[in-house]
């Protein structure tokens, strides 16, 4: 093969036509290649960059503080205690199981927690943080911190966790948080992410759960670059967290420890309202409960104690107790007379000692009878047989319609849960809810505050301010928001003539400041300081005929629970009124008795915001009170009272 | 036929080969390899090692194999064809008994200071020994049933090794070379469109057995083939790969998001990003621009090899040439085609830039032959 043949030419040329087609089909896929570049790179750039954004950057939540809560004086009721705590990073602690061993050489870390602490750790990535312990005491977390060189991945930290430094005085008031439940988020309509923030405190009850939104702030965020393990590269960018609103009560603690003090281990319930603003100076329920218990879950020994406690200190008697209000209602009663012109201040009614209608017959409180009745006298020595008489002339619905405009019936616009109502019974709702017509009985029930007629110690508070004002007083409870103050409208005024007014406050004075005024006892002997006030004794069981003739049961005869509810209303000093006071003892037996004291002692406090001088009281229980004092908490100091001896 | 033609001038000898050396190609294959240099260098963080300073070493050992093979005459390379598929044939029967376990698959031969992957030298050896094949055999004959019967058996019998190892990426890449040479050597197209439709029976088959006793493939690459074909089965499972090699190459845009600053990739959410799915990194860094520019300097690759095949009246030199651009082309379009969710993914490393020691040095090895072919093609007037 010396020269080059025909066939080898016609070789060469085959493998160029064939080469040139190959290159040409190459060169179509390398464009399809190009086409498919210019697609993902060009043309759908922007979503797939999106995409990756969402890949690599991960938002990490900056949990808010949660607002605080201070009384009228800035005293704190609800803060935020450091919660000194231990954490530990596995993959820098190495041998995790040898560093938790030697942490518990330094502080309380039986193994079984140990143990617990591995176990959760071993279920997460390395590079995450684990809580260890959590509630250090300060000396504890000092001891771990200084050691920290020597405990590999042993991060000591603070956080914040509610407190409530007044324990018990408040409980009701301000309720108490804790971890975000399942049930808590299923409750929102559109549940915050920092919800879900490990160890974040969600408002259970009370104010901490009415103004949620506004106690717990906006979280921050932090925009942190994370690789596909999930593990924080570096943060690309942060905005701090928004801290919730501090909330100032008009309520004044050293008041509101008094008031639970002074109810003692009795289920009481006592209220003061401030006659021309109302601002709520105490809102106290008694028994009460340690709120800071239910911060990490409480145990359920103590859980069950406070359920199966008759007392009921779970509830707030302030607020969702209903009682019926018994003779703190006839001054409505007798308003509604007055204003249809049914009665004058002259207008006489015979008291037997009972009041027939039809075949039935009703009793008053004194079985003797009270003789002749004025309004007045009829207010002051509480005689029944006068507003059985005159409701007869005024009928139910204006009753309740007069009750209605002492706030009466309606649910109070406050920031707490459960409120309740009370009730102000009519013709129209008797059918509807009973499914039986009105009937006389009902209307000579509900004149005295019995029968169906209902309503709680924030309401009676409410309607003896306003009976003191003349104006339609709104209670308040926040006082101000942030350092802002919260709007205070000025009452209206209620439309009820002055004479009218002057009549029953007269009534209501001498309850107080005259021999045989039902609560003369428990006068204010400081005459610039004279209160005028109303006692209530209002019965929970049916007295049967057979028991009235063999005579009626004493209250101190009779089981707990069927004892008389005793009330007490009132507000001071009566020239120039400045608190309104309810105070309920549920089954306290007679409003003078039980409830009036405790209603003037809370006043006095009120009045004098400190101890009052002996002076104020009257001569003859000036040497007792002395006595009492002894044991009394000192003004402006909480004072945590153990009711565990109650029997 | 051979270079010894007596017409033509001859060959250069010694140094001056040197001059005689297809330069532009030299350089195109130096500027890619230092494209893939960067990218290892960004993968790794902004860091020579793991990967950038090993594959540099292994480019310039891999450099000097070239040149020495490109310096060493084509003949020589003729006359050790047979020998060398010989021996890639009793390196892939040693590792189908003996090899590591590497990634479930037994491709690889401890040599100490790199990890041999017979296969890969079995894609070159095929090339060399077709084209000697067709060198030897004449013209007239190529499209004769039993003349090609053999170039057959000696592309799937090595094909059939490789399938079983198993490394179903290579083993495609050994037939479609081996058919480019064939291909190229004149078999009529007949025998292509018969090709063709057995694949698409035999794709048809491999679909159907799926699931029975005689299921030809194992479960991954089933699971491969249907995350292929619905990448959004299992976004997070099995078609996160395609998945996210779609985001980092989107995400690039036109200009890129500049060197070294590239998040998918660096962050983990890419799979093997310093070897097959390297491409996606420098889409993200250097956007459609790299792309592009890395496209266009393969492309220019190819037509240097094939304006040298053709212009190559040694039939051999002619037919490696183009079968080794032919490999070539096969190992970069498989690899972006994968990338950008073209077609299933299989293990083709993008050529020259994917870390990877046994692949770049069977390449540039490959390019010496391509050299060699060049520099000692035959000279003269016919």
């Amino acid at each position: 093969m010396i020269i080059p043949s025909k066939s080898a030419k016609e070789k060469n040329r085959r493998i160029t036509r064939r080469g040139l087609m190959l290159g040409g089909i190459q060169l179509a896929v390398v464009g399809v290649l190009g086409v498919r570049m210019r697609q993902l790179q060009v043309t759908q750039s922007d979503s797939y960059r999106l995409l990756a954004e969402e890949n690599r950057i991960n938002v990490q939540l900056i949990p808010p503080d949660r607002g605080l809560i201070f009384d009228r004086l800035g005293k704190p009721i609800a803060e935020n205690k450091p919660n000194y705590q231990i954490a530990l990073i596995r993959e820098q602690a190495q041998d995790p199981e040898n560093v938790l061993a030697e942490l518990a050489k330094i502080i309380d870390f039986p193994e079984e927690k140990q143990a617990e602490v591995l176990k959760r750790m071993f279920r997460l990535s390395a590079f995450v943080k684990v809580p260890v312990v959590e509630n250090l005491d300060w000396a504890d977390f000092a001891r771990v911190s200084a050691n920290a060189p020597a405990l590999p991945g042993i991060i000591p930290e603070v956080g914040l966790n509610r407190h409530y430094p007044q324990p018990e005085n408040f409980t009701h008031v301000v309720g108490y948080v804790g971890p975000v439940s399942e049930r808590d988020l299923s409750g929102l309509e559109n549940p915050i992410p920092i919800l879900q923030f490990p160890g974040f405190q969600f408002g259970k009850t009370g104010l901490e759960i009415r103004i949620e939104d506004t106690l717990r702030g906006t979280a921050g965020t932090s925009r942190v670059e994370v690789n596909s393990a999930g593990r924080v590269i570096r943060e690309l960018s942060r905005s701090e967290a928004t801290n919730g609103a501090d909330i100032q009560l008009s309520i004044d603690s050293d008041l509101q420890n008094y008031a639970n003090y002074r109810m003692g281990n009795q289920s009481a319930a006592a209220v003061v309202i401030n006659v021309n603003s109302g601002n709520i100076r105490a809102l106290a329920s008694s028994p009460s409960f340690d709120p800071n218990k239910f911060i990490f879950g409480i145990s359920s020994i103590d859980w069950n104690a406070l359920l199966n406690d008759e007392y009921r200190p779970l509830a707030d008697k302030t607020i969702s107790g209903a009682y019926p209000p018994g003779s703190t209602f006839k001054m409505v009663v007798a308003l509604a007379a007055l204003e249809e012109g049914l009665i004058d201040s002259e207008e006489e009614v015979f008291c037997p000692g009972y009041y027939d209608v039809g075949n039935r017959r009703f009793h008053c409180w004194k079985r003797g009878g009270h003789g002749r009745m004025n309004l007045s006298n009829s207010l002051k020595q509480s005689c029944d047989v006068f507003y059985y008489e005159i409701s007869q002339r005024i009928g139910i619905e204006k009753i309740s319609a007069m009750a209605r405009r002492f706030g009466l019936g309606a649910r109070p616009d406050l920031p707490l849960p459960a409120i309740t109502a009370g009730l102000m019974p009519t013709k129209q709702w008797k059918q509807t809810n009973v499914n039986e017509p009105w009937r006389l009985g009902d209307t000579i029930n509900s004149a005295i505050g019995q029968g169906f007629v209902s309503s709680s110690p924030i309401q009676l508070a409410i309607m003896t301010a306003r009976l003191a004002s003349g104006r339609a007083i709104v209670p308040r409870l926040i006082q101000r928001i942030n350092g802002v103050p919260t709007p205070l409208e000025k009452a209206e005024s209620l439309g009820i003539p002055d004479a009218d007014f002057d009549l029953v406050r007269e009534g209501m004075f001498r309850v107080s400041n005259e021999t045989r005024g039902t609560a003369y006892a428990t006068r204010i002997a400081e005459e610039t300081m004279a209160m005028a006030g109303k006692t209530g004794t209002s019965q929970v069981r049916q007295i049967s005929v057979e028991e009235r003739a063999a005579g009626v049961i004493k209250n101190e005869d009779l089981p707990w629970d069927h004892r008389d509810h005793a009330l007490f209303v009132g507000y001071a000093p009566y020239d120039n009124p400045r608190f309104a006071i309810s105070v309920v003892v549920e089954h306290g037996g007679s409003g003078s008795a039980a409830a009036a004291p405790i209603a003037r002692d809370i006043m006095l406090r009120a009045l004098y915001e400190t101890q009052p001088p002996i002076s104020a009281f009257p001569r003859e229980i000036r040497d007792d009170m002395l006595e009492q004092r002894q044991n009394e908490p000192p003004p402006n100091v909480a004072a945590p009272i153990a009711r565990s001896d109650r029997a | 036929m051979s270079f010894m033609d007596p017409n033509a001038s001859l060959p250069p000898t010694g140094l001056k080969k040197i001059l005689y050396v297809n330069w532009p190609l030299v350089m195109l294959i130096i500027a890619v390899s230092g494209f893939g240099f960067l990218m290892l260098y960004s993968v790794a963080g902004g860091s020579f090692y793991p990967w950038a300073r090993p594959q540099m070493e292994r480019f310039l050992i891999g450099i000097i194999i070239m040149f020495i093979v490109a310096f060493t005459p084509i003949s020589f390379w003729r006359s050790v064809t047979a020998l060398a598929y010989g021996f890639a044939l009793i390196l892939l029967v040693y590792v189908l008994i003996a090899g590591d376990v590497s990634k479930g698959a037994q491709r690889w031969i401890d040599l100490g200071f790199i990890n041999l992957q017979p296969s890969e030298v079995m894609k070159i050896a095929v090339v060399m020994v077709l084209a000697l094949y067709y060198d030897w055999l004449e013209p007239e004959k190529v499209s004769r049933p039993i003349w090609v019967i053999i170039p057959l058996v000696l592309i799937l019998v090595p094909t059939g090794l490789v399938f079983f190892q198993p490394d179903l990426g290579t083993a495609i890449l050994i037939v479609l070379s081996g058919g480019v040479v064939m291909f190229l050597a004149g078999v009529s197209f007949w025998y292509f469109s018969a090709a063709i439709s057995v694949v698409a029976g035999t794709v048809l088959a491999v679909l159907q057995s799926r699931g029975t006793e005689w299921q030809l493939l194992n479960n991954y690459q089933y699971r491969r083939i249907d995350t292929f074909l619905d990448p959004t089965l299992d976004p997070l499972g099995a078609s996160y790969h395609i998945t996210q090699a779609s985001i980092a190459l989107g995400s690039g845009g036109i200009s890129g998001r500049g060197f070294m600053q590239g998040t998918q990739s660096r962050l983990g959410f890419l799979p093997e990003k310093q070897t097959d799915f390297i491409f996606t990194t420098l889409a993200e860094e250097f956007g459609y621009v790299g792309t592009t520019l890395l496209l266009v300097m393969y492309v220019l690759i190819l037509v240097f090899c094939i304006l040298s095949a053709i212009n190559n009246r040694n039939r051999y030199a002619a037919l490696l040439i183009g079968g080794i651009a032919a490999t070539f082309f096969f190992f970069f379009a498989v690899n972006m085609a994968m990338v950008m969710g073209l077609v299933p993914v299989v293990g083709v490393p993008l050529p020259l830039v994917s870390y990877g020691g046994s692949a770049m040095l069977v390449l540039l090895g490959a390019f010496g032959l391509v050299q060699s072919a060049h520099i000692h093609r035959p000279r003269g007037n016919l």
